[in-house]
């Protein structure tokens, strides 16, 4: 073997290695490209039903109660809602009205019993003074249209 | 001015550590950088005229 | 051909290119630590505390000039890849090496940044959703670039290898940038876009783009004090490098 053959041979076989890493990556990547499903879609049935996995949407104004360390809450995506149990420590950013994913699994019920809650927040930076005043013209905007 | 003591400052309203753990990594890391490529370009040179003082020799 | 062509290939010569790098970087390494100084004072005391998510906010400033920096440096090596393929120029390889670390850095910075951000607000330092993984691929894509061009002894294949890397692993920039579109992801939209207008308070958005503005400067300064030195490696045997003043002692 030559010595141009050997270092194309190495060439080759780099770029062979760092094709299947990517095909690896790929791979487990395609299985999370869903990262959640909303309550919409595991209506239709489109979540898999023999693992555990995400859902995803708004935590439903009014619906949140603590019972000890256990809380429940509805996820709705407007259209669907999922009412959720989970037991743990929650984000800061968990609220009412805001966006929320939670792992776990779906009971014959349609209960979804979740064991980890993370919050999804929105790419809305604002100081307090200008998110107040936000809100007041949406209520504005919301009289006039009524 | 969004701080009313230096405490507060580094408080960070209680994400102090998420907040310094960034910014502090980021410095240290662009600090680490320059004095590494410094000290490439200083190695490199060093080493060139060491050669190059060697060749001189060889010639005279 | 036309004049300018000529002079652009004349400073595409290692031989010249390397005293007017050597004459360049001073310049953008001051112009980073202004706009650094002007960025951090607007990140801590002029940019007003969030709504949402208080103090915490404030790592924006460093994360997302962070991951803008690690996406187009990947495209400009990319750029000096695609050159060096079609015109065999011996500087674009070395363009291409001078890049990488600092590309990395970065790409390291806005997982390390974006784990810090992650876990007081979403409750996780980690999750393998479209967007913090396909940031973790780019982190990969430079870490394979800068180990397949080590890996070879003759800089020219290397440089070959590593343009092929960086040219297939491009497309991966698209998807970094779209995967908030394209997939259901934990990570929110962008605040800043070329189609709306920016979802950030003024002086935020300055603080951000200050900060944006100086990592591009550091980037070009060292990727130029580090050309030199690939250069001075890469050239050793060059008359033009013994008749170097520094050379001379």
């Amino acid at each position: 073997m030559k010595a141009r053959h050997k270092r194309f041979a190495i060439v080759l076989g780099g770029l062979a290695a760092l094709g299947i890493a990517a095909a690896l990556i790929l791979n487990a990547f395609q299985s999370n490209l869903v990262f959640f499903f909303t309550p919409t879609q595991v209506a239709n049935g489109e979540a898999p039903k023999d693992r555990a996995f995400r859902i995803g949407g708004l935590v439903k104004e009014g619906s949140l109660q603590r019972t000890d360390i256990t809380a429940r809450f509805v996820v709705t995506d407007t259209a669907k809602e999922i009412p959720v149990a989970y037991t743990g420590i929650l984000p800061d950013l968990f609220s009412e009205g805001k966006g929320v994913v939670a792992q776990g699994a779906l009971d014959a019920d349609g209960k979804f019993t979740a064991t980890e809650v993370l919050a999804k927040h929105d790419e809305n930076y604002m100081p307090p003074e200008a998110k107040h005043a936000v809100d007041q013209a949406h209520e504005a905007s919301k009289t006039l249209k009524q | 001015m969004n701080w009313g003591s230096a405490s507060e400052f580094f408080a960070m309203g209680g994400y102090g550590f998420y907040v310094w753990g960034s910014f502090g990594v980021t410095a240290a890391a662009l600090l680490i950088e320059t004095l590494l490529v410094k000290k490439r370009l200083g190695d490199t040179r060093r080493l060139l005229r060491r050669e190059l003082a060697a060749d001189r020799e060889s010639q005279d | 051909m036309s004049q300018p062509l000529i002079n652009w290939f004349k400073f595409a010569s290692p031989a010249s290119f390397y005293p007017l790098a050597g004459k360049l970087w001073p310049w953008f390494a001051a112009l980073a630590t202004a706009f650094a100084a002007a960025g951090l004072w607007i990140s801590f005391f002029v940019a007003p505390t969030d709504f949402q998510q208080g103090e915490g906010y404030r790592i924006i400033f460093i994360h997302v000039p962070a991951s803008w920096m690690s996406m187009f440096i990947y495209c400009v090596m990319a750029f000096w890849s695609a050159i060096g393929i079609g015109f065999n120029t011996r500087l674009s390889g070395m363009m291409s090496s001078a890049l990488a670390p600092t590309g990395a850095l970065f790409a390291f910075l806005s997982l390390w940044t974006g784990a810090l951000w992650g876990k007081p607000m979403w409750g996780a330092w980690w999750v393998w959703d479209a967007r913090l993984t396909s940031e973790l691929i780019l982190l990969f894509l430079y870490l394979g670039y800068i180990a397949l061009t080590a890996a070879i002894d003759d800089p020219r294949r290397a440089d070959k290898a590593g343009a092929i890397v960086s040219l297939v692993g491009v497309i991966n920039v698209p998807i970094i940038y779209f995967s908030v579109k394209w997939w259901n992801t934990l990570h929110q939209g962008a605040s800043v876009s070329m189609t709306k207008a920016p979802t950030m308070a003024a002086t935020m958005l300055w603080g951000m783009l200050l900060m944006a503005l100086a990592f591009w400067m550091y980037s070009i300064a060292v990727a130029l004090y580090r050309v030199r030195a690939i250069i001075l490696e890469r050239e050793r045997h060059a008359t033009w490098v013994a008749e170097l003043p520094e050379m001379q002692r």
